[in-house]
């Protein structure tokens, strides 16, 4: 039997709170399946299972809050036998009660014959979409959303959970509402993270200004060519460029622990993605130095919609070997980043811009970007910095080999 | 296709780009980037949405045009291909 285990995503998580199951007692899950939706301080976390096998127990119910490595549900081998007794089990308190800081006894004698209800009604959840503000909602009035019934266009949001919560007499809401992600812990997370960097890390910053007119001409004439649905922005070629440059610069690359760094030799770039009313996520790209433009794209396009909705997966919260903090269009000349630990090193881009530029003994105007690099002395140096900077300047002025 | 349902494909194309927004008020002539924080990456999802539910060929010089709730709808419904067609 394995254990399934609250994981931590990040150095600073402590807890999470169960908020779905999608893979119940009885199920086949596979590597990478992601068996529950868990809320932490970064939002709401997919969590994936890394083994192969049948889902036989929830031990913890929805709303359940438990600290990171506290065993949430167990996973029966392929082969493995089970005692009639242990099969299939769903902890009580989903089914009867909604108290989200009761601790749920599994008792499968009591729960067995409410198995197929609940399995029904929660396909049915499954099936429903649920707006990030619904299902936050949902977990402040410690409601289980397979009870909830979907609005129009088939989806739960804040009035339907706001209805079913008028007719279900729960218990008082545990906090106020902060809208679909709790904005004011995720602050929190980024504090501790950010303190500790800053107190730990020797961080140095070394700048770079790139002309990168002809990389942004060369786009607008490849968008031109390609429908709608393939054009690319300049964050694809400019993670890219980012990722081919950091192969270079090992020391750049990887994560340090325990007082020793471990270079990565895989490139999986995490993408600083800020969130409409101030929280910030920096979800992982994996093996960005090895994606066409095209399927970079879509990651990205993927990825970006999902840190916003508070939809990531546990992987991308943990996966990261260096962060691209972009600004992007229409923001700030440049940024000066905090090293996200245990990363050794981010890149931060300011906005593009039309600047006075001399080109061959004369004043021309170019489109200009400002690249920082933070490190840490631990690791590397101002010399790893600035290699990296002149051959991501190379990189972006060849757009065609990216 | 009438303007509500017009309205009512551009507004979708927004929540499903931006599912956190999803339930706020639109204000109709306030730009998207000043109104929610959208950035170039919400813009061009945005976009693509639209396109794939509506028909309508966006060129990247019209970008601007769609910046806000009423530019969308207003573009929408000008270069909407088969207007009356759709009477059901």
């Amino acid at each position: 039997m394995i254990d399934f285990k609250m994981p931590s995503l990040g150095a600073d998580m402590e807890a999470g709170t169960l908020v779905e199951w999608f893979k119940h007692p009885g199920e086949a899950v596979h590597k990478g399946d992601v068996v529950a939706l868990v809320e932490t301080q970064k939002g709401a976390i997919e969590i994936e299972v890394f083994n192969e096998g049948t889902l036989v127990e929830h031990r913890i119910p929805v709303g359940q809050k438990v600290p990171v490595g506290t065993v949430i549900a167990r996973i029966a081998g392929p082969g493995e036998k089970l005692d009639e007794q242990e099969q299939f089990v769903v902890p009580s308190a989903s089914i009867v009660e909604l108290k989200p800081e009761s601790i749920p006894q599994a008792e499968p004698s009591k729960v067995a014959p409410a198995i197929a209800e609940i399995e029904m009604k929660t396909a049915a959840a499954a099936r429903a979409m649920v707006s990030p503000a619904g299902r936050r909602r949902a977990g402040e009035l410690g409601l289980d959303l397979s009870h909830i019934a979907p609005g129009r266009a088939g989806v739960i949001g804040l009035a339907e959970v706001e209805a079913a919560a008028l007719h279900a007499h729960t218990l008082p809401p545990a906090k106020p509402a902060h809208g679909g992600l709790d904005l004011a812990e995720m602050r929190k997370a980024i504090a501790a993270a950010m303190s500790r960097s800053h107190r730990d890390i020797p961080h140095y910053w070394v700048s770079h200004a790139i002309d990168v007119t002809r990389l942004m001409e060369w786009l607008e004439a490849e968008n031109a060519r390609r429908p709608l649905t393939q054009r690319l922005l300049y964050a694809a070629p400019l993670l890219k460029a980012v990722a081919l440059a950091i192969k270079d610069i090992p020391e750049l690359n990887g994560h340090f622990g325990d007082g020793v760094f471990n270079s990565s030799g895989e490139v999986h770039v995490g993408i600083a993605t800020a969130l409409r009313g101030g929280g910030l996520v920096a979800p992982a790209i994996r093996d960005v130095d090895k994606l066409a433009l095209s399927s970079l794209m879509e990651k990205l396009a993927d990825l970006v919609p999902r840190a916003r909705a508070g939809r990531l997966r546990s992987s991308e919260m943990t996966d990261a070997t260096i962060t691209l903090s972009n600004l992007g269009e229409a923001s700030a000349d440049s940024v000066l980043p905090l090293i996200y630990p245990p990363q050794v090193a981010i890149v931060g881009c300011g906005s593009i811009r039309p600047r006075p530029w001399a080109v061959g003994g004369a004043i021309a105007v170019r489109r200009v970007l400002t690249v920082t690099v933070a490190g840490d002395h631990r690791v590397n140096n101002g010399r790893h910095a600035g290699q990296f900077l002149t051959r991501l300047e190379t990189l972006l002025n060849s757009p065609e080999v990216l | 296709m009438n303007d509500a349902d017009i309205l009512k494909l551009v507004t979708q194309a927004l929540f499903s780009v931006a599912p956190d927004l999803q339930g706020e008020p639109i204000a109709a002539d306030k730009t998207f980037r000043e109104q929610f924080e959208f950035d170039s990456m919400d813009f061009l999802n945005f976009i693509i949405t639209l396109h794939k539910a509506s028909g309508v060929e966006i060129p990247e010089k019209d970008y601007p045009h769609l910046q806000s709730l009423s530019g969308a709808v207003s573009y929408i419904r000008e270069h909407k291909p088969s207007l009356g067609d759709n009477a059901a």
